[in-house]
């Protein structure tokens, strides 16, 4: 696989970042989930050869520690957009029109549940459930939650993101 | 409970939801207003108050007339109350909700609530452990330690009733001595915060609003059955709950209530709090102690049951949160004042999360035995937009939905399992009548096949089987015998699967086959949803002797498929049409028809 220079200098920058974390936790029994956590939270995702430079340095089989990567929801093994928009699918939200709200924001993005936008923005994720149901329906972006949405209101809250205000309304 | 504080003090709703709605936006303009009039004004953040319906929720005590609780309240209504109330003295009624003085409306959704479990909720600064000691905190572990034997502890919460609050109910008190009894070593006290149900949010609540009375009740079944570490296993999705959970336990150990020689009783008990990476499916014991040992969380058969063999092969002992946080109040008040509370079956309390097609949902504590009626129209405050009650969805996926006809039902786990659902761990949602039943079969059979680990053929392979049924049916080609498919494949997949996710994903839809047959049959026969949600079977119209020509629908018609003349009747092209709603939510002249 051809590499560029900097994309070698990014891949050994975050293998030696993978190193430290596992350095850490060595001696913690059953860390491997916080190890994964901890490393995707750093590089954003979990690529290829981060998970085998953890087989290697932690002793564990790759094939488990793909395993456990693919068990979770939580790890990505592709590289998300810079937003993060989390629409919650919970009961609570589904029955106040969860479905809609999902509608609105991919056609506005042009992108299906579960894709990135093309240049990179947003990833468009649903969850089971938020926490918020007496706001449904929620949707999340980064920390920031917005709740009694419309879909209207929510295309422009994702519009507003988009031209770079980075804030709602 | 605390002492009536001297001087004004203003407090702020900052759990998640509060966040949600804006409270973080009043508090900082609270901070700055205040400081920039020079005021000697206490501004403190508690936890969830529990009328999440009212959020961003502000209390005003200023030492005259009693505690005003405010509602509602934005940035720009921040100056308004310091004027008025703080200095001007006068409560800002348009925006009270509650008044200690005197009864408001919002009154009622308090007045059959029985809060133990919520006792320090909203009062309380999570993130402060003095003021959970001023409140009776940790009285109840120096009573465990230095006046009761780790035999007497069990006794009195076997006494208490006390049964599990996680949704299986299993009595609290004789899974603590299965534990003590198992022979001394390492031993694991476990709290089971995974709260994996779509529309539940008590135990976040708990946590977040008053994680010592986790961390209390924990160390207290620690103490009983020789346990000298413990776990609080967290969903990823609570970030704030590990934050508070962290502050909690540092702060704890520098009091001595955690760690070595607590108290100076000589005994240990070290937490550790282990966040979830996004599994339902670890919710189940035996998975969640696959995934604290960094495993994928698939169950195990059980016996051996942890109590025996668990975390790392040693004895452990689960309990979900609502659980351990009913402990500390038992030991300190006595299993007798505990079991005054509730049925002959099932004692004390429980929380609920009201949400749904309700008018005040939010988080609710209520005595054993109320009926679910009560609940939702007494408490709840009915169903709003003049819609009846349909339905009510108990247990999360893996609970049953009830229809309206047994709303009279008390809850407690007997009665409520007699009627095909579970009690759950509190998730309550309540339903009218343009919910679609099928749709919500549906909808949490697509969330456990989601879910499920894999491992038991029945479970992995049946569940996507019930789903391509349920889907093909909203999607108006179910077919006659395909209700008695659903019926067969779910009773096998309940025999054969290993683990409570198996065995209850299929109550969803065997409930409303029970209790709604009509509307599957009306999707199948008819292709017909009576309630109008499934798409393939609604058709949206314009009525041209309503329609006014406003051209609004055609404006926030996603897909172009309302045109028309100005002032001319619309009309919507079916082949482009996504009954996506927009139009009938914009129309003012009620001239979109749904059929």
């Amino acid at each position: 696989m051809e590499r560029t220079a900097e994309s070698r200098d990014r891949v050994d920058g975050q293998l030696a970042a993978v190193d430290e974390v596992v350095a850490r936790y060595s001696g913690t029994e059953g860390s491997l989930i916080p190890v994964l956590q901890e490393v995707q939270g750093m590089v954003g995702y979990l690529p290829r050869e981060v998970m085998q430079r953890i087989a290697e340095r932690t002793g564990v089989p790759a094939a488990r520690v793909y395993g456990v990567a693919t068990f979770y929801s939580q790890f990505r093994l592709e590289p998300v957009g810079r937003h993060i928009i989390k629409i919650c699918h919970g009961t609570a939200c589904h029955v106040q029109g969860a479905t809609a709200i999902t509608e609105a924001i991919c056609d506005e993005l042009g992108v299906a549940e579960g894709e990135t936008t093309e240049d990179g923005k947003f990833t468009v994720d649903s969850v089971a459930c938020l926490g918020c149901c007496s706001l449904a329906p929620v949707i999340m972006i980064g920390e920031q939650t917005y709740g009694r949405l419309t879909p209207g209101e929510a295309r422009k809250i994702v519009r507003n993101y988009e031209d770079g205000s980075g804030d709602a309304e | 409970m605390a002492d009536r504080p001297t001087g004004t003090q203003v407090t702020v709703g900052l759990s998640s939801c509060g966040i949600a709605a804006g409270a973080q936006d009043v508090m900082d303009t609270f901070e700055r207003e205040i400081a920039a009039r020079g005021l000697d004004v206490k501004l403190r953040r508690t936890g969830c108050i529990g009328m999440c319906y009212r959020e961003p929720i502000v209390d005003v005590e200023t030492g005259v007339g009693g505690r005003i609780t405010y509602g509602g309240v934005t940035s720009a209504d921040v100056p308004r109350i310091i004027d008025e109330h703080l200095i001007g003295g006068k409560p800002v009624d348009e925006l009270a909700v509650r008044a200690e003085e005197r009864e408001l409306p919002d009154e009622t959704y308090y007045a059959r609530q029985v809060r133990l479990v919520l006792r320090n909720a909203g009062r309380i600064d999570p993130e402060s452990i003095d003021e959970y000691v001023e409140a009776g905190g940790y009285a109840a572990l120096e009573k465990a330690l230095n006046e009761m034997t780790p035999e007497s502890v069990i006794e009195e919460v076997k006494a208490s009733g006390l049964r599990g609050r996680g949704g299986a109910g299993f009595p609290t008190g004789r899974k603590w001595e299965l534990a003590a009894k198992q022979p001394p070593g390492q031993k694991y006290a476990i709290v089971n915060a995974d709260e994996g149900d779509p529309g539940a949010f008590m135990d976040r609540s708990i946590l977040e609003g008053d994680p010592h009375s986790i961390l209390e009740g924990l160390a207290i079944a620690a103490y009983a059955m020789g346990a000298t570490e413990g776990y609080i296993y967290v969903r990823a999705e609570y970030p704030l709950a590990v934050k508070r959970l962290g502050i909690a336990i540092r702060a704890a150990e520098e009091r001595g209530y955690l760690g070595e020689d607590i108290l100076g009783t000589g005994v240990d008990f070290h937490v550790h709090v282990k966040e979830g990476a996004g599994a339902f499916v670890c919710g189940e014991e035996t998975a969640l102690m696959a995934s604290i040992e960094g495993k994928r969380g698939m169950p195990t058969l059980r016996p051996p049951y942890p109590a025996v063999k668990g975390l790392w092969g040693r004895p452990s002992n689960i309990n979900n949160v609502e659980t351990y946080a009913n402990v500390a109040w038992i030991i300190a008040n006595g299993a007798a004042a505990f079991a005054q509370y509730g049925t002959d079956t099932s004692k004390g309390t429980k929380v609920f999360a009201l949400a749904g097609k309700i008018e005040r949902g939010g988080l609710v504590e209520v005595p054993m035995g109320i009926s679910l009626r009560e609940v939702i129209l007494e408490i709840g405050g009915g169903i709003p937009g003049g819609h009846e009650l349909k339905a009510v969805q108990l247990g999360g996926p893996s609970g049953g939905c009830l229809p309206e006809s047994l709303a009279d039902i008390k809850v407690d786990y007997e009665s409520v399992t007699k009627s095909g659902a579970i009690m759950g761990s509190g998730g309550m949602v309540v339903m009218d009548d343009t919910t679609c039943m099928v749709d919500v079969a549906r909808f949490f059979l697509n969330f456990t096949q989601n879910e499920s680990c894999g491992k038991c053929t029945f479970c992995r392979i049946g569940t996507k089987r019930m789903l391509e049924i349920l889907e093909r049916i909203c999607a108006g080609e179910g077919e006659e015998g395909d209700i008695e498919r659903l019926e067969e494949l779910g009773t096998k997949i309940v025999s054969s699967s290993l683990c409570g996710l198996g065995q209850s994903a299929p109550n969803p839809v065997l409930t409303t086959i029970k209790y709604f047959r009509d509307e599957y049959e009306a999707h199948i026969r008819d292709k017909r949803c009576p309630a109008h949600v499934c798409r393939a079977l609604v058709t949206y119209e314009i009525d041209p002797e309503k329609c006014t020509g406003c051209t609004l629908c055609a404006r926030v018609c996603p897909v172009g498929a309302a045109t028309g003349e100005k002032k001319q009747p619309h009309v919507i092209d079916q082949d482009l049409c996504t009954k996506c709603d927009a139009c009938r939510q914009a129309c003012r002249f009620d001239a979109i028809v749904v059929r």
